[in-house]
């Protein structure tokens, strides 16, 4: 069975909701992500969503464009985060990798070197931003190939037509991007979360992950409430950005802050 | 062109997605999906609408002043001593460049599906400034992403865009230049797809922007070819145009594609010299890739990552360009050549003194090549090139690398 779905099933029979953070590979620095990993499980995290870098990532906000322009300045590759990803399995064989990108970097790897080196160094699914299922053909059949799931986005303005293609291709969960906008936007409409979750659960059996302004304890839980994943991203990214600058225990202090945030979310959602 | 089969059917690209051989199709972020379906439909819908062809038709007679004019330069085909170059003078229409004529198509586009708001992303500041003219034409509210870098290479742009009623969004993420300004104008578009339309001002983006840009582009190279005719009796040997993201070239090529003894050169920006790696040429030294929307020919590192491009001209830098053009490349039916900042200069100088036409930096790389090219044929053979712009706009910068004080 794969990770992902032993994940979800193991939280399932624990009554309990995924909490799923997103780090960008070698923000602030190419050390940092390794450990904030590790820690980031022990806070409660389930699923590790990792970023690799790209220089025009239109679908994200400025937060996430200056994390990948950080990251960037370290010339963090696939290569790099399939070795971050080598290095976690060493120590954490169960909590899986979701790798979050943009197709071009892909593109020049091309889909199945891409795939079988995604899964021979632990990673289980691939989001990528700008690959449509209307264009996935052969980028599906490659993560297939390698029993990576192919995970795709529904957003506020996706028909249920829509959501019926894309039930047809995606595996391991579905990303519902909660507002419309770019990632790190304004406040959330829970609401409105709600009733759009339960739409898109006429249409498919996999589990939901909700993201996108998803910043505090509060807003995590009640996302937890309709939802079986909470992705939180630009929340955790604001934290790295604030110790970019910083020399010695730059690690340190990024680890307790993002875990503390972690912590409470955890706390949150399992108290519902 | 012994390469081109006569059996390729031009007009039937793209595909029903959008693609012009692998090239093209749509690479969007789920947000925007919808959207750009609601986009195809309006467009695939305007094109048998009589009365909206009718409307832009006379749009483009009464407002942009066209048929713009096809003009024999001939002091400067004499000077050079070859072909006879004509300039199709694309400078002449209102706002002085190829620009408007898109936007005023997709200001139609856009009254027609009800949006009151309209974005776009600007280089040179040419495309901010048809949309900016179009937006207070149709009484719309208008946001126009320059990048920070062009908004200081471009002053005088800026304030037009501003006198317009445009809001001006300096862009300070990236390279700072046209494919942060997009980036950005995308994010906004992601954000506020309810009541806005993205105006994009080249033929790229995810599909139908190249076919639809393209479509409304293709005015220049029907009028080309009709006035060529009139004044020569016969077709042109040969088209030469600038490349940035490739619209003033696809819409004077796209008419002449069936034409097989007419040569095509497609100008990009060598900026300091293709083997400087300072340029922004991806077709003559790019890779193919996925960007903005659509798989073509990019400017990009061994990881996939974009670079930053150089061109003395702001609205040749950009590290993509159209689908169609990365199609027409590799089936061999349009040569795609570069002309450097230094050449562009020269080029720029030559043709305001001979012939009293102050060019565009962009369109200079077209005169450039086209002088070049001239020199190589002889004086009973004719040459299109295309003048898509005006060059009112580059003084400043021309004075400043010239070392004079305005």
């Amino acid at each position: 069975m794969s990770r992902l779905k032993a994940c979800f099933e193991r939280l399932s029979a624990e009554s309990k909701k995924a909490l799923i953070p997103y780090v960008m590979t070698g923000d602030p620095h190419p050390d940092v992500t390794l450990p904030l990993m590790h820690a980031m499980v022990e806070a409660g995290a389930n699923i590790i969503e990792l970023g690799a870098p790209f220089s025009d990532p239109m679908a994200d906000g400025p937060v996430i464009q200056a994390a990948a322009e950080r990251s960037l300045e370290f010339h963090t590759s696939l290569h790099d985060v399939f070795a971050i990803a080598k290095q976690f399995r060493e120590k954490d064989d169960q909590t899986p990798i979701v790798m979050m990108g943009y197709l071009n970097p892909i593109e020049v790897m091309g889909y199945q070197s891409f795939a079988k080196l995604a899964a021979e160094n632990g990673i289980d699914g691939v989001i990528t931003v700008d690959m449509p299922p209307e264009e996935a053909e052969d980028y599906i059949v490659a993560l297939k190939e390698y029993q990576i799931d192919p995970i795709f986005l529904i957003a506020p303005t996706t028909t249920e037509e829509r959501m019926q293609k894309i039930a047809a291709v995606a595996s391991g969960f579905v990303y519902y991007v909660s507002l419309k906008g770019v990632t790190g936007a304004a406040t959330l409409d829970v609401a409105g979360v709600v009733e759009r979750v339960n739409l898109i659960r006429q249409y498919m059996d996999l589990p939901i992950g909700v993201g996108f302004g998803i910043n505090n304890a509060e807003t995590a839980a009640s996302v937890s409430s309709c939802a079986d994943a909470v992705v939180v991203g630009s929340a955790i990214v604001n934290r790295m950005a604030a110790q970019k600058d910083k020399k010695t225990e730059q690690t340190a202090i990024i680890v307790k802050d993002v875990t503390d945030l972690l912590k409470s979310m955890r706390e949150a959602m399992d108290a519902k | 062109m012994s390469k081109v089969k006569d059996k390729i059917d031009y007009s039937s690209m793209p595909d029903e997605r959008g693609h012009f051989g692998v090239y093209g199709g749509i690479f969007a972020s789920e947000t925007l999906m919808q959207a750009l379906d609601e986009l195809k439909e309006a467009y695939q819908n305007s094109i048998s609408d009589k009365a909206f062809q009718a409307g832009f038709d006379a749009d483009l007679a009464h407002y942009v002043g066209r048929p713009s004019p096809l003009y024999h330069a001939e002091r400067l085909s004499k000077e050079i001593g070859g072909a006879q170059i004509y300039l199709k003078r694309e400078d002449l229409n209102h706002t002085g460049a190829h620009k408007i004529n898109n936007t005023i198509g997709q200001a139609l586009l856009a009254k027609a599906m009800g949006k009151k708001r309209v974005i776009a992303e600007t280089g040179a500041g040419q495309h901010g400034v048809a949309t900016a003219t179009v937006a207070a034409r149709f009484g719309m509210e208008c946001v126009v992403y320059m990048g920070a870098e062009d908004i200081i290479r471009q002053a005088p742009n800026v304030y037009r865009m501003k006198l317009l009623g445009a809001k001006v969004v300096p862009v300070t993420s990236g390279s700072k230049t046209l494919k942060d300004a997009l980036n950005e104008a995308m994010r906004d578009w992601v954000t506020n797809v309810d009541d806005t339309f993205y105006i994009i001002g080249t033929v790229a983006g995810p599909h139908p922007y190249p076919a639809m840009v393209r479509d409304f582009q293709a005015i220049i190279g029907r009028e080309a070819r009709q006035q060529m005719q009139d004044q020569t009796g016969r077709l042109p040997d040969a088209l030469v145009a600038c490349i940035g993201g490739g619209s003033n070239a696809i819409g004077l090529f796209h008419p002449f594609l069936a034409d097989d003894s007419v040569e095509m050169y497609g100008v990009e920006a060598a900026g300091d010299g293709l083997e400087t790696g300072r340029h922004a040429a991806p077709l003559c030294a790019g890779k193919p890739g996925v960007l903005h929307g659509n798989r073509t020919y990019l400017m990009e590192d061994k990881d996939g990552q974009i670079i930053e491009t150089h061109s003395v001209s702001a609205g040749l830098d950009y590290p993509g360009v159209g689908p169609e053009h990365a199609w027409l490349k590799d089936i061999g039916r349009v040569n795609y050549v570069a002309a450097t900042d230094k050449e562009a200069l020269s080029a720029f100088h030559q043709l305001t003194r001979v012939e009293g036409i102050i060019p565009a930096l962009e369109s200079s790389h077209a005169v450039a090549y086209g002088m070049k090219l001239a020199a190589e044929m002889s004086p009973d053979q004719n040459i299109i090139v295309n003048l898509s712009g005006r060059g009112d706009k580059d003084i400043n910068t021309i004075a400043k690398i010239e070392g004079i004080e305005l």
